[in-house]
C-alpha cells in the first residue's frame, strides 16, 4: 500500500486527462487528511476527484438544509463519515430505558439523511459504518445487555446493512472490516484524535481512501470479471507432472489444507459471477487429471471457462483467454506463484492485475482477500450462470470453422431473439449492464437501478432490452437500448449497449429494425444516435455509420421513411 | 546520539515530509519559519519522526514544543529510555 506521504505528493500531480468524479464529504470528525488521501488515491486509478468538503461535523445542517453547501454542488457521490466516539457520547446521555431502543432511533435518523439525499439529488452515497468500541463498561457480559453500547452499535452496523439493500442509492464502505484486518492501535491515533478530532492514523488514511475508492471504481464500472489461475504450487502444491496425481499437495497431504481453501474461494467467486481460466505450463491431459480424477480438487473441468496448458509462453496464452472471453485485460487478475511469470505477464499485458503474492502457500488466500479485488455495485441471480455462456461460446468458436461463409454459419446457429420492455425483475441487470459494459457502448452512460426504473415510467422514453439464445445456449440479456423522445419527432438514442458475446451476429441490425419499427410507432421522423469515445469503446466507433446512419455535426441521424430493414439471421420469439 | 545529530535527521524529515529540499531547521526554528509546516504537516511530521526514532509522543508533548530543539531534546530522552 502507498504511504499517505506518496498520496499526498501526488496532489501536486497533473490530474487534467483524469475523468472527473465530484465527491462530497461530510464527515463528524475533521476530515482534512481524509480528503487528501483520497484525493491523492484517485490519481493511483486516473481519477480527478474534486472533493467538496461540507463543514466539520454539520451532517444535519448539510443534509437537511436545502441551500447548504452540499446541495449547491453536483455531487456524483456523497460519502458520510461517522464517528464511533460522537456516537458513545450521544448513547451515554441517553436514560437506561431509552439505551434500549438507541440503535433503532438513530437508525430512524440514518435512514432520514439517506431518504433526503435520495430526493434531492442522483449522486450515491457511500455511508462508512462505525469503527467499533468496546466501552469496557461491561466487558463480555455486553452481549448479554441489550442496553450495553457494544450491543446497540453492533446492532446499528448490522442494520446499516439492511438499510444498504433495500436502497439501491446507498452503498457501505466498510471500514469495520478493515478495522478488524489492521486492529485499533494501528487503525486509530489516540493522541491526534484528543488534540484535533482526527480519529484515522495517517498510516491508517490510504486504506480508507483505497476502501471508499473501491466502491466508486465499481460504481463507475471498473470491476474484475476474471480470474486466471496457475496449476503448480498455487492450485495444488507440487509439480504435477513430477509428483504425479497422488503426489500432489490438496485436501489432507502436506500442506494441501492452503490448496483446498483457495480453490474454496476461487469456487465461490465462480458462483458469483467471476470467470475462471486456467493458465498453465503443462502437459494438457496431465493438468486435467487432478481435475477429473482427484478427489479432492473442489474446482472441476466445468468450473473453468478456458483451460489452456501448453509449453507456450503465457502472454501469448493470456491473450488467447482474453481473445476467447473477449473482456477487457484490466478486467482481469493472474495469480502465479512464479515471480518469473509474473512479472513477464505484468509487464506484457497492460492493465492486467497481477497481484505479488506472498512466498508461503499458507499466507496465500489471506493475502488475497484482503485486497479487495472483486468487488461489485451489483449481483443478481444470473450473474452465476456465466462460466456456462463462456463455455458455450468456445465451442460455437470451433463450430464455426466447419462453415465457408458467415450465413450458412448464422443460420445454423438458429438465434431467437427475444425483445421485453423493462420490468421489476429485470431493472437490476439493465442497471448492472450499464455500469458494466464497456466496449459496444455508444454513449457509456452508468446508471443506478433507480433511474433506470424512472426510465421504465417515463412516456418519453423507449425502453427495450434484448435477449437471445441459440442451439448451444442461453445468453441471457445481451442488448439495451434506452431511447429518448425529442420534442421535435426525433427518437434520441441516449443508450444502445450489446454484449461483445454477441458480436457480428447480426444483432446490431435486429436491434436497429426493432428500434426504428418504435420510432415509426411514434410518429418519429428520424432516429439520433451519438457516439461519445471512452478509452474502451472505439470497437464501436464506425457503429451508425455502418448502420447506414448520415453524419450531422456531433450526431448521427438515420431517416425513418426510407429505413430498409437489415437481413436477418435471427429469429423473433 | 547527540542533539546535533537528531536535529539532521529531523531535518531529513522535515525535507521528506514537507517535500522540500531547501528546508533547514536549527535549534530555534518554530512553525512560523516553515511555510508548509501546518498544523495538518505537523501531524505527518510527527508520525514520521516517531516511526523514525521508534519512540511514541505524548498528545501534550505535541502540542507543546515550542521549537524544534525542544522537540529534539524530548527525543533524546526519548531514545536514551
Amino acid at each position: 500500500m502507498l504511504s499517505f506521504n506518496q498520496l499526498k505528493r501526488n496532489l501536486k500531480k497533473d490530474f487534467n486527462t483524469f475523468k472527473k468524479i465530484r465527491v462530497s464529504i461530510l464527515a463528524e470528525d475533521s476530515s482534512q487528511l481524509l480528503v487528501q488521501a483520497i484525493k491523492g488515491y484517485g490519481f493511483e486509478l486516473g481519477y480527478n476527484i474534486e472533493i467538496n468538503e461540507c463543514g466539520y461535523n454539520e451532517v444535519n445542517l448539510q443534509v437537511f438544509e436545502p441551500n447548504s453547501q452540499l446541495h449547491s454542488f453536483p455531487s456524483d457521490f456523497v460519502v458520510i463519515v461517522p464517528s464511533t466516539q460522537k456516537l458513545l457520547k450521544k448513547f451515554y446521555s441517553r436514560s437506561h430505558a431509552e439505551r434500549i431502543t438507541f440503535a433503532d432511533g438513530h437508525l430512524l435518523y440514518i435512514e432520514s439523511l439517506t431518504q433526503t439525499l435520495d430526493e434531492r439529488s442522483d449522486a450515491k452515497i457511500i455511508f462508512c459504518n462505525f469503527l467499533e468500541i468496546n466501552d469496557g463498561v461491561f466487558g463480555n457480559y455486553s452481549s448479554k445487555v441489550e442496553a450495553s453500547f457494544l450491543f446497540q452499535l453492533r446492532k446499528i452496523n448490522f442494520e446499516l446493512m439492511r438499510l444498504a439493500q433495500k436502497t439501491p442509492n446507498v452503498f457501505i464502505n466498510d471500514l469495520l472490516s478493515l478495522q478488524i484486518q489492521f486492529g485499533t492501535p494501528f487503525i486509530i491515533d489516540n493522541k491526534f484524535y484528543v488534540n484535533s478530532d482526527i480519529t484515522f492514523s495517517i498510516d491508517f488514511l490510504p486504506h480508507v481512501a483505497k476502501n471508499l475508492l473501491d466502491v466508486v471504481k465499481s460504481v463507475d464500472g471498473k470491476i474484475k470479471k476474471c480470474l486466471i489461475l496457475d496449476l503448480d504450487n498455487t492450485l495444488w502444491g507440487g509439480v504435477i507432472g513430477d509428483d504425479g496425481v497422488e503426489g500432489i499437495q490438496i485436501g489432507d497431504l502436506g500442506v494441501g489444507k492452503a490448496f483446498t481453501e483457495l480453490q474454496l474461494w476461487a469456487k465461490q467467486l465462480k458462483e458469483r459471477g467471476i470467470i475462471l481460466a486456467v493458465c498453465s505450463k503443462n502437459t494438457d491431459d496431465i493438468a486435467k487429471e487432478p481435475f477429473n480424477i482427484h478427489p479432492d480438487m473442489i474446482l472441476k473441468l466445468d468450473d473453468i471457462a478456458v483451460f489452456v496448458a501448453n509449453w507456450e509462453n503465457k502472454v501469448d496464452n493470456i491473450k488467447h483467454i482474453q481473445s476467447v472471453l473477449n473482456i477487457g485485460f484490466d478486467s482481469m487478475v493472474f495469480v502465479d506463484d512464479n515471480p518469473f511469470e509474473r512479472n513477464l505477464v505484468a509487464e506484457n499485458i497492460e492493465g492486467i492485475t497481477v497481484p505479488d503474492m506472498p512466498e508461503d502457500p499458507a499466507d496465500y488466500l489471506s493475502f488475497l482477500r484482503s485486497l479487495n479485488l472483486f468487488e461489485t455495485a451489483s449481483f443478481t441471480e444470473g450473474d452465476s450462470v456465466r462460466t456456462n455462456q463462456y463455455q458455450d461460446e468456445a465451442k460455437r468458436i470451433v463450430y464455426r470453422k466447419h462453415f465457408a461463409n458467415e450465413g450458412e454459419y448464422l443460420s445454423g446457429l438458429t438465434m431467437v431473439a427475444k425483445i421485453e420492455g423493462f420490468n421489476k425483475f429485470n431493472i437490476p441487470r439493465i442497471s448492472q449492464l450499464t455500469q458494466r459494459s464497456n466496449q459496444f457502448n455508444l454513449r457509456a452512460k452508468r446508471y443506478t437501478e433507480k433511474e433506470i426504473e424512472k426510465f421504465s415510467n417515463s412516456e418519453k422514453h423507449v425502453c427495450l432490452l434484448f435477449a437471445l439464445n441459440d442451439k448451444f445456449g442461453d445468453h441471457g440479456l445481451i442488448a439495451v437500448v434506452i431511447g429518448e423522445l425529442k420534442s421535435s419527432n426525433e427518437l434520441f438514442i441516449d443508450t444502445w449497449l450489446m454484449s461483445c458475446r454477441v458480436l457480428k451476429r447480426g444483432m446490431e441490425g435486429f436491434v436497429l429494425n426493432r428500434i426504428v419499427g418504435r420510432a415509426k410507432q411514434l410518429c418519429c421522423k428520424k432516429v439520433i444516435g451519438e457516439y461519445i469515445p471512452t478509452s474502451k469503446n472505439n470497437i464501436v466507433a464506425n457503429h451508425y455509420k455502418d448502420l447506414g446512419f448520415e453524419k450531422a455535426g456531433e450526431y448521427w441521424e438515420l431517416d425513418v421513411e426510407s429505413f430498409e430493414e437489415h437481413k436477418m439471421y435471427i429469429d423473433k420469439e | 546520539m547527540s542533539i546535533e545529530e537528531i536535529i539532521k535527521e529531523v531535518n531529513s524529515i522535515f525535507i521528506d515530509v514537507l517535500d522540500n529540499d531547501e528546508i533547514v531547521v536549527q535549534h530555534e526554528t518554530i512553525s512560523d519559519e516553515i511555510e508548509e509546516w501546518d498544523s495538518l504537516n505537523h501531524i505527518q511530521l510527527v508520525v514520521a519522526i516517531e516511526k523514525h526514532f521508534k519512540i511514541r509522543f505524548t498528545a501534550a508533548e505535541i502540542v507543546n514544543f515550542n521549537n524544534v530543539g525542544e522537540m529534539c531534546v524530548a527525543i533524546k530522552i526519548k531514545i536514551a529510555s
